[in-house]
């Protein structure tokens, strides 16, 4: 029995990562032979961590996904040109063709650049952020005190703001909307993120109509001049379709696939940012790598009955000193009447929390500057737990003492309080030991043992001494 | 400590300073105890020693004349002595020549056994004199509780303390800071912080360089686990991951330390090399003042697994199925090596393989509860309940000698000589303080009487502890663990002999790794791990996570500490701690008599409403016997290395107890 000619087009997070999954359940090759396709020159590597490489907390050889022997596994720097679905064949940009049995298409995505007199993606001082090549150009030129526009103030435009102002450029972030990252935020949320990045240095231009780009002078807006060396655009992303639109494979704004991750050819499979599935919203890492999960079960028959049913979205923000978390429906009113809406707005330090809760789940967070709250509520939200009852203490992420701490004067603790854990002693036991005649700590300690374990409670023994012997 | 009659005081000594836990104050209690086992028992009637032997050597014979070698097993204990534990070896390879040797201690240490072995070539839980730890300025503790677990142990912890805990324990108290990821994902959480210490420069380049391997292939991975990523995971916010990474990293003198929270998962080999990672990033194991390290379980929990008793080793730490160690070991017994067993079957599926076809029909064991320490004990009692011999050796009855054919009385810790290897692979000697009731015989004896009846001579079983120490010292030399040059005279000196000591006047090594670990390069290994998760994740049906773990009243599975009337008092019944808002959905509040369920049985247990608990977690404690038993619920799944269960979580729901 030969094996299956799997042809992998793209080897981007999603492609990378569905060759491992494939790999792992097959290491031998004995079900699926595999051809992947990588146009960049790179061995894979994690996106993700780019806006730490901007931010110089990581070097781009660490961002790397796979060990040299790879370099076997991936045909590096091509890419498909077309395919032919009735010969299942596709054409390369080196013009040679492979056959498959099953393709699929992790080509990704495509910055976009929006329609802006002067500003084309090989204009001098324009620069994309998608690829560790953008992010090698955009390093070396982003020299300390230099200005620089950020042109997009969504997810990937506030981690390269963040980045860069860390670098000591000069960052004006411009947005064409009312308030940043107006997909996740709302508006007081927003507000909040554009009061801390302006703590950190980072201007903030928002409802900005860009008119034109001149090299050298930077961003003309309506109301003014953005002066700007380089410009970073982070406006959004296109998904890589057009392989797809020529095959007439059906598409909307991705490919369309269903639960097996198939397109409308049911020999073609689509994943990742090119893909449009129901249940997930493209351009994330973690629908991508769910996404490769299934395929790889579904592909090497390990398990043919798995589905992916979609990926809940949390969008993280990687920032440093910027901690935002924000998911599912936040566009609620707190008047809302079909959802209980919780928001705590502190702009001032920093602070926003806004939780919605619909039939005793999590619906929707915005978590601005409280970690733990964030992290709380994300898990809450993926695994559809109940919100705990004490919805304030979620919001702000801690607990509140559910019980009086134990008091400060011995006198006050309650005579069923434990003193020494490590032998199980009251406060009670402690005073009718001194009633008895055990009227210092070494007589308390061979009475009661209270002290002999760890020791951690010799001083509040000391304490309920010291009161036993005042009062008594 | 010292002893006079039944009673207990404790004595100056580096590991505990003195201190004693409320168990300690108490043990004193069991020797006098009423309940207390002192004639054979047969089939539940007293016998005298030659009936009782008589009996089960006559049907060992039957036995293995029926089914072969194989036929008959042993099950050991971790807190036997190490003579005990090496005789059980020896008697299992040579008196009755089976394979099939295993004990609990697979349920408490395989794990950082495992993982101690491909990092640093050696497993020593740690490989540093405890009181190390006294200079610490950071400590991070995953999945320990030594407060209640080891309390003395607290006052060896003076400064910084982080504690990775699903719970909110009493040690979890004591933090400066307090992880509280969901239980089953802990691998996560070290792949989050080695990627957090990488990525702020915390990584320790040239320790890296020059005392480790593998480094590039485990980073690729936690590059993958990017801080935010694993707070989705874990529960743990990526900002608490960071400042781990920046405690750790700006210490001057920082340890890991890990226990069982961390190993007993289906993963469990995988999650301590994770951590291990961690602290060879940061460059902590060999360095002066700083390491890793792994706390023990049970009195014997480091040298009950260094001699033989593991089905898959002989005396000094050797491999069974290693040529040399089989013709060294078979040396020093005077047998020919090739009449040695292989490796046998690991506890769990040595266990779940009693009575089957293929199975033995006959278990002998030793100082060892499984009926409520193993896991789906409900199905491991229905596997001993198939047995066509079961045999237990114990000082007080328990649900197992409750099974038993064949009872024998033994003595207990106060009553015999013998060593303890501690946690920092200290030998400990024990003299004896009492004698046992008259007709109580030691473990020893037991063996060397079986062994003559099975055809052995007398002295391949010598009943005196010291000659059968002497006697494991030469099957030890060249061994990993080498206690060669450890004699009772030494010791009795007292010498503080940690192993290595490969000669009469060699001091012994408190400190391994300060110039190399023991691979024979020299060098340690980054062990490329990724996080997988729970064997059983929760579900629809059984959407909550259990966790088990111990109380400070209580040891193992309760045989001795149930018998004691100040520790039952203190806690008198298994509990399951839940956060009040699951107990109101599950139609409970405090007090309440609770049913938890899993796939595999049902637990009763009294509801204790701990606001500090993950609503998705509960905790019980596993010390409780029969319809309170938390083993009735945990999870066989092994881990593919160590075959430790993963006794750290499970799918339940949870009800009123009575309701269908």
């Amino acid at each position: 029995m030969s094996p299956r000619q799997i042809v992998i087009a793209g080897y981007g997070m999603a492609g990378s990562r569905l060759a491992e999954e494939i790999l792992r359940r097959d290491p031998e090759g004995e079900r699926v032979s595999l051809t992947i396709l990588g146009e960049e020159q790179h061995l894979a590597y994690n996106r993700v961590l780019l806006s730490g490489v901007v931010a110089g907390t990581m070097k781009a050889e660490n961002v790397t996904l796979h060990g040299q022997e790879w370099h076997d596994r991936v045909r590096l720097g091509v890419s498909v040109t077309e395919i032919d679905r009735d010969t299942r064949k596709v054409t390369l940009t080196d013009g040679s063709t492979i056959g498959y049995d099953t393709l699929v298409l992790a080509t990704g995505s495509r910055s976009w650049i929006p329609p802006v007199e002067g500003l084309f993606p090989d204009a001098p001082g324009v620069h994309t952020f998608r690829t560790l090549d953008d992010c090698e150009g955009i390093l070396a030129a982003a020299r300390p005190g230099a200005p620089v526009a950020v042109l997009g103030g969504g997810l990937l435009g506030i981690e390269a703001a963040r980045g860069l102002v860390g670098r000591g450029c000069q960052v004006t972030v411009v947005h064409p909307v009312g308030h940043l990252m107006e997909r996740q935020l709302d508006q007081a949320g927003g507000k909040v993120l554009a009061k801390q990045l302006s703590t950190l240095g980072v201007e903030v231009k928002l409802d900005a109509k860009v008119n034109g780009y001149v090299p050298g002078d930077g961003l003309k807006l309506e109301d003014g001049l953005v002066p700007a060396d380089m410009v970073v655009v982070t406006a959004g992303v296109k998904p890589e379709i057009d392989l797809a639109v020529k095959a007439g494979i059906a598409v909307d704004r991705g490919v369309l696939i269903d639960d097996c991750l198939r397109t409308s050819d049911p020999r073609i499979h689509a994943i990742g940012d090119c893909a449009q599935h129901p249940g997930t919203m493209a351009g994330l890492v973690q629908s991508a790598w769910e996404q490769a999960d299934v395929l790889a079960d579904l592909l090497t028959g390990k398990n043919v009955a798995k589905r992916y049913r979609g990926t809940p979205v949390v969008t993280r923000l990687k920032a440093r000193d910027v901690d935002l978390a924000a998911l599912g429906e936040v566009h609620v009113d707190t008047d809302a009447e079909d959802a209980e809406v919780l928001c705590l707005n502190d702009p001032t330090r920093g602070r926003y929390a806004k939780l919605v809760v619909k039939q005793d789940r999590v619906a929707g967070a915005i978590v601005i500057g409280a970690p733990d709250a964030a992290a709380t509520i994300t898990q809450l939200y993926d695994s559809r737990v109940p919100v705990p009852s004490d919805r304030l203490a979620v919001l702000l992420g801690r607990a509140l003492p559910s019980e009086a701490t134990p008091a400060g004067s011995p006198s006050e603790l309650p005579g069923t309080a434990l003193v020494c854990r490590c032998n199980s002693v009251t406060k009670a036991q402690l005073v009718t030991a001194w009633r008895a005649g055990a009227t210092d700590v070494t007589d308390l300690a061979s009475a009661t043992r209270a002290t002999t374990g760890c020791g951690s409670c010799r001083d509040a023994v000391c304490g309920i001494a010291d009161w036993l012997s005042t009062t008594t | 400590m010292t002893l006079e009659g039944a009673l207990v005081t404790p004595r100056e000594f580096p590991t505990n300073r003195g201190g004693l836990c409320q168990k300690g104050w108490t043990s004193g209690a069991l020797l006098s105890n009423p309940v207390r086992l002192t004639k054979p028992l047969l089939h539940g009637k007293p016998v005298s020693w030659d009936t009782a032997l008589d009996f089960v050597a006559e049907r060992i014979e039957r036995i293995q004349g029926e089914h072969g070698r194989d036929g008959m097993a042993i099950f050991g204990g971790g807190g036997l002595t190490n003579e005990k534990a090496y005789a059980l070896g020896k008697f299992a390879r040579v008196a009755l020549r089976t394979s099939q040797i295993d004990y609990n201690g697979r349920f408490c240490m395989s794990s950082a056994a495992a993982a101690g072995n491909k990092a640093f070539g050696v497993d020593r839980g740690m490989p540093f004199p405890v009181t190390d730890l006294d200079d610490a300025d950071m400590i991070l503790l995953v999945g320990a509780n030594p407060a209640e677990t080891m309390p003395p142990f607290m006052q060896h912890i003076k400064a910084g303390l982080i504690v990775v805990d699903p719970r909110r324990t009493a040690t979890a108290e004591r933090a400066m800071l307090h992880l509280k990821p969901a239980p089953g994902t802990d691998l996560a959480l070290a792949l989050g912080i080695l990627h957090a210490v990488f990525s702020e420069g915390y990584a320790e380049q040239d320790y890296i360089e020059q005392r480790t391997h593998g480094f590039a292939d485990a980073w690729r991975i936690a590059a993958a686990w990017w801080p935010e990523r694993v707070e989705r995971v874990t529960g743990v916010s990526a900002t608490d991951q960071r400042a781990v990474a920046r405690m750790l990293a700006k210490a001057k003198n920082a340890y890991i330390l890990t226990a069982r929270g961390t190993e007993q998962h289906a993963s469990g080999t995988d999650t301590v090399n994770a951590w291990i990672n961690l602290a060879l990033a940061l460059g902590l194991p060999g360095k002066p003042g700083s390491g890793y390290g792994c706390l023990t379980g049970q009195g014997n929990g480091q040298g009950g697994r260094e001699h033989g008793q593991k089905a898959d080793q002989l005396p000094g730490y050797r491999k069974i199925d290693d040529p040399e160690a089989r013709a060294h070991v078979a040396g020093v017994w005077g047998v020919d090596p090739d009449s040695l067993p292989g490796p046998g079957r690991s506890a769990y599926e040595l266990l779940d393989a009693l009575g089957r076809p293929h199975g033995p029909k006959g278990l002998l064991v030793f100082g060892s509860n499984p009926v409520v320490s193993a896991p789906r004990a409900t199905h491991v009692t229905e596997r001993l309940k198939a047995l066509d011999l079961l045999v237990v050796a114990d000082f007080v009855p328990n649900e197992t000698t409750a099974l038993a054919d064949v009872v024998l009385p033994v003595t207990q810790w106060a009553e015999e000589e013998g060593t303890l290897t501690s946690l920092e692979g200290r030998v400990l000697h024990r003299r004896p303080a009492l004698r046992p009731p008259q007709e109580v015989r030691s473990d020893l004896e037991v063996l060397q009487e079986l062994a003559i009846r099975l055809g052995s001579p007398a002295k391949a079983f010598p009943t005196i502890p010291e000659e059968v120490f002497d006697e494991l010292a030469k099957a030890s030399e060249g061994g990993i663990a080498d206690y060669s040059g450890i004699t009772y005279a030494r010791l009795r000196d007292g010498e503080a002999l940690h192993w290595p000591v490969p000669s009469r006047e060699h001091p012994g090594t408190p400190r391994l790794f300060e110039d190399e670990f023991a691979h024979p390069d020299g060098k340690a290994r980054f062990i490329p791990v990724d996080h997988k998760g729970p064997a059983e994740p929760p579900d629809d049906e059984f959407p909550l996570r259990a966790t088990t773990g111990r109380v400070l009243a209580h040891y193992q599975s309760g045989a001795q500490t149930r018998r004691i009337d100040d520790l039952m008092k203190a806690v008198p019944e298994s509990y399951v701690e839940v956060h009040p808002d699951t107990a109101e959905r599950a139609g409970l509040t405090n007090g309440d008599m609770a049913k938890v369920e899993s796939r595999r049985g049902e637990v009763q247990a009294r509801v204790r409403c701990v606001p500090s608990m993950r609503p998705d977690t509960v905790f019980l404690p596993f010390h409780f016997p029969g319809e309170n038993s938390a083993n009735r619920l945990t999870n066989p799944a092994l881990d593919p290395t160590s075959r430790m269960p993963e006794f750290k979580v499970c799918a339940v729901r949870l009800a009123p107890w009575g309701e269908a």
